[in-house]
């Protein structure tokens, strides 16, 4: 597979030659993955992201691949992200969304695990509502698995992209500080991103409402705050997290004038970062809520730049899992 | 009922072993007659005079008949994940001769017609008995009294609203004073429901990992607290049911220390595992969460210095089905009925946490106490309901070979020393271990 020709080299700037699979079948979780494993899938993605520039973006790696994306909650941007990489892969790609499937029949997620494994697809790209369905599926299917956010647990094609446009932005992630602000207790955006950015050696701040503060918060290695000022202050990055307005009826936060005033992503705060700090966001955006809009489309913002990267990730993630090379060269 | 009164005729003698039977404070070798499914006489060396004779290997403990006060047997309504049947085999097997059971059937147990097609099942299985729990509240929901003394007419032996906390003080305060005119105990699952939410996990740092909605220790603690202030206020007993975290103990023997009528159970599980123990794994799933390795050690001491009552199970079959799907879809409960009693020798007899003796009390004594039932010790002239355990045996859980219907078990593939020899009910051996050479000695085990 002459597609994939990956530079060498790492963070660090050792030169290694890339591998061109992951030892695990499936991507559910960033827990799951090595340092080295996390490098190999960013430099792919490098790679991956040229072919998107071509005039002709489609290449025939996953020829005769079949992919199934089985999304049980509404998604546009992951799901369209993925089908966009498996097109430019050459791979078959079926969509099944919650809507259309058995399970609005009372189909449990194994049956229909077990159906769609009838028809023999390579890989299943799964996104559902509660946390470990992607282990559920990875126990009963054999198809690969790519964990396209499971419930509150985990979302590693997110932090792999975060992860992407930050070194693009800021060449190293290493002793950078990432401020993180929202809704921590709900996010599976925020635990893959801090055991990712963990993993390369950024110093992790985050921030939210003690209301949304997950339990057991200081094991997680990163420092806490409720103050987004201390947060956001020299920072390299802010990520902002979308926050869910019907959390307003669990009593999270009274309003989303307040929750703006206290958590908002301004401008005066983004003045406490550094002078080049990046803002991400993983999207939908509630524009005054969480983020202001000249924020949002200011010079700092990079947050077109992680769905471009996102599509690159994607096929990265999609060509290690394929292990095209095994056998086949 | 023909086989049972033509076995318990005969006159046998069970000679040797170490009977514990803190009721009556023996602990040493000694010999049980057994007359007419009758405790005839209890004492060293007894003299054969035609007795039938079985020879107790001298490393088995002979005990009171083993009670297990918190069961889900799911008839009538849920047959498919256990029967009075099943479930009382599943007691048997587990070296319990009587087990106590929740009234969360479909339709609840809050009236005498479903007391009595319990009892009926129960006796029609012929293993081990059955003693019923009804319904605190109609339908278990809260808002009217349920016909108490009716229920303990028809043979209840405590009420509980079991997996409905009685969230609302006036209830639980009314529920008090009126069972108190029976002296029948109100059991509660003590859990504030709307700090509980859709929590699946004690909330915690590993349930952040998973991504687990967390129960907190505190949804549990607050109406323990309210239930011991309630006891003292109405002067009638509240037994809280499988107690979990450290809060609730401190409530408890806060209680206790003024003499106020609050007992409590502890499963299992909750003495065993923790929540570091969590995966996706359905099997982890059970209400109360497991909590933190501090919980655990707070209710291992609890055992030891007395403050804990009783040790139950919380047996709570599910259809494997109903297990195999996403973790905060999944049902709470796992069964606890066969495997009890080698988790408890293996993990906290064997580790000096906990004396035979002991055992026996949280087992026996202190179930058939707060039930009120004549059990709980070898008496002579009482009922000849007896556990014969082999603690130095090993057993191997293999769910597969249950007798309950249930498979739903996180403890199966372990390995444990300590096994349930025989289970011998009104004279007769419901359960023989046959996986015991040893154990043969009591018969077939075949009601």
């Amino acid at each position: 597979m002459s597609v994939v020709q990956a530079n060498p080299g790492t963070d660090s700037g050792r030169s290694v030659t890339l591998p061109t699979r992951l030892r695990s079948r499936h991507l559910l979780s960033i827990a799951d993955l090595s340092r080295e494993e996390i490098f190999v899938i960013l430099e792919t993605a490098r790679v991956m992201k040229e072919i998107g520039t071509r005039p002709i973006k489609k290449v025939p790696t996953l020829r005769g691949k079949t992919v199934v994306n089985l999304f049980f909650e509404p998604s546009t941007r992951t799901r369209t992200s993925f089908e966009v990489a498996e097109k430019r892969l050459s791979a078959d790609s079926l969509n099944v969304a919650a809507s259309t499937s058995s399970l609005v029949k009372g189909e449990t997620l194994t049956d229909t695990a077990r159906n769609l494994e009838a028809m023999a697809p390579d890989m299943i790209v799964v996104r559902h509502g509660s946390s470990g369905a992607s282990h559920l599926l990875a126990g009963v299917a054999g198809s690969r698995i790519i964990n396209a956010g499971d419930g509150m647990h985990e979302h590693p094609t997110q932090a792999l992209l975060d992860a992407m446009t930050i070194r693009e932005r800021k060449g190293s992630i290493e002793g950078r500080k990432v401020a993180i602000v929202g809704d921590l207790a709900h996010s599976r955006v925020l635990r893959s991103n801090v055991l990712l950015l963990k993993a390369l050696g950024a110093d992790v701040w985050v921030c939210g409402p003690a209301t949304m503060w997950p339990s057991g918060m200081a094991r997680f290695g990163v420092t806490a705050t409720t103050s987004v000022d201390d947060a956001v202050r020299d920072a390299d990055v802010v990520m902002m997290l979308r926050i869910q307005l019907e959390r307003m009826h669990g009593h999270y936060f009274p309003s989303r004038r307040e929750y703006f005033r206290l958590f908002g992503l301004t401008r005066a705060r983004m003045d406490l970062a550094k002078e080049d700090a990046i803002v991400m966001h993983p999207g939908p955006l509630n524009r005054g809520v969480e983020i202001a809009s000249d924020v949002a489309d200011g010079p700092n913002s990079v947050i077109l730049e992680q769905v471009s990267n996102g599509v690159a990730v994607r096929m990265a993630v999609l060509y290690l899992l394929a292990g095209i090379d095994e056998g086949t060269t | 009922m023909s086989q049972r009164t033509s076995n318990t005729g005969r006159r046998k003698l069970l000679k040797g072993g170490r009977v514990v039977d803190p009721k009556h404070g023996r602990d040493s070798v000694m010999d049980v007659l057994v007359e007419d499914g009758m405790i005839a006489r209890v004492d060293a060396d007894l003299p054969i005079d035609g007795a039938e004779i079985v020879e107790v290997p001298a490393d088995f403990v002979v005990c009171p008949g083993l009670i297990d006060m918190h069961v889900h047997l799911r008839e009538p309504g849920q047959e498919h994940k256990e029967t009075v049947a099943t479930g009382s085999a599943s007691a048997a097997a587990g070296g319990f001769t009587g087990i106590a059971c929740m009234p969360n059937t479909d339709p609840v147990n809050d009236h005498a017609g479903i007391t009595e097609l319990i009892l009926r099942k129960a006796t029609e299985a012929q293993v081990s008995r059955v003693y019923p729990i009804g319904a605190v509240s109609k339908g278990s929901k809260g808002e009217e009294l349920a016909e108490i003394g009716e229920l303990h007419s028809a043979g209840c032996v405590g009420i509980s609203d079991d997996g409905h906390p009685v969230a609302d003080a006036l209830m639980m305060r009314r529920a008090l004073e009126y069972s108190s005119m029976f002296d029948m105990p109100v059991i509660n699952h003590c859990e504030d429901p709307s700090l509980k939410g859709d929590g699946s996990a004690h909330e915690g740092y590993y349930a952040s990992v998973l991504g687990l909605r967390g129960i907190p220790a505190a949804a549990e603690s607050v109406m323990v607290e309210r239930d011991v202030s309630l006891s003292e206020l109405t002067g009638g007993r509240v037994h809280i049911a499988h107690m979990s975290v450290r809060g609730s103990l401190r409530a408890v023997r806060s209680g206790k220390e003024r003499d106020i009528g609050v007992t409590c159970e502890v499963t299992p599980h909750h003495l065993i595992l923790t929540d570091e123990d969590l995966s996706y794994d359905t099997n982890y799933k059970m209400n109360p969460p497991l909590r933190e390795a501090a919980d655990r050690e707070a209710m291992i001491e609890g055992l030891a210095d007395g403050s804990i009552d009783v040790i139950a199970t919380d047996h709570a079959p599910h259809h494997a089905d109903e297990k195999a799907v996403e973790f905060d879809k999944a049902p709470f409960g796992i069964i606890g009925l066969e495997t009890a009693l080698p988790l408890i020798l293996d993990r906290l007899v064997h580790t000096g946490r906990v004396s035979m003796r002991r055992l026996v009390e949280l087992l026996a004594v202190n179930p058939a106490r707060i039930l009120g039932l004549e059990a709980g010790g070898l008496t002579v002239g009482g009922m000849a309901d007896i556990t014969i355990l082999a603690p130095n045996s090993t057993t191997d859980i293999d769910a597969a070979s249950f007798r309950s219907l249930g498979r739903n078990t996180p403890f199966d593939g372990w390995s444990l020393q300590g096994s349930v020899a025989a289970t011998i009910v009104g004279g007769k051996a419901v359960y023989v271990n046959p996986g015991l050479p040893q154990a043969a000695v009591f018969g077939d085990g075949q009601p």
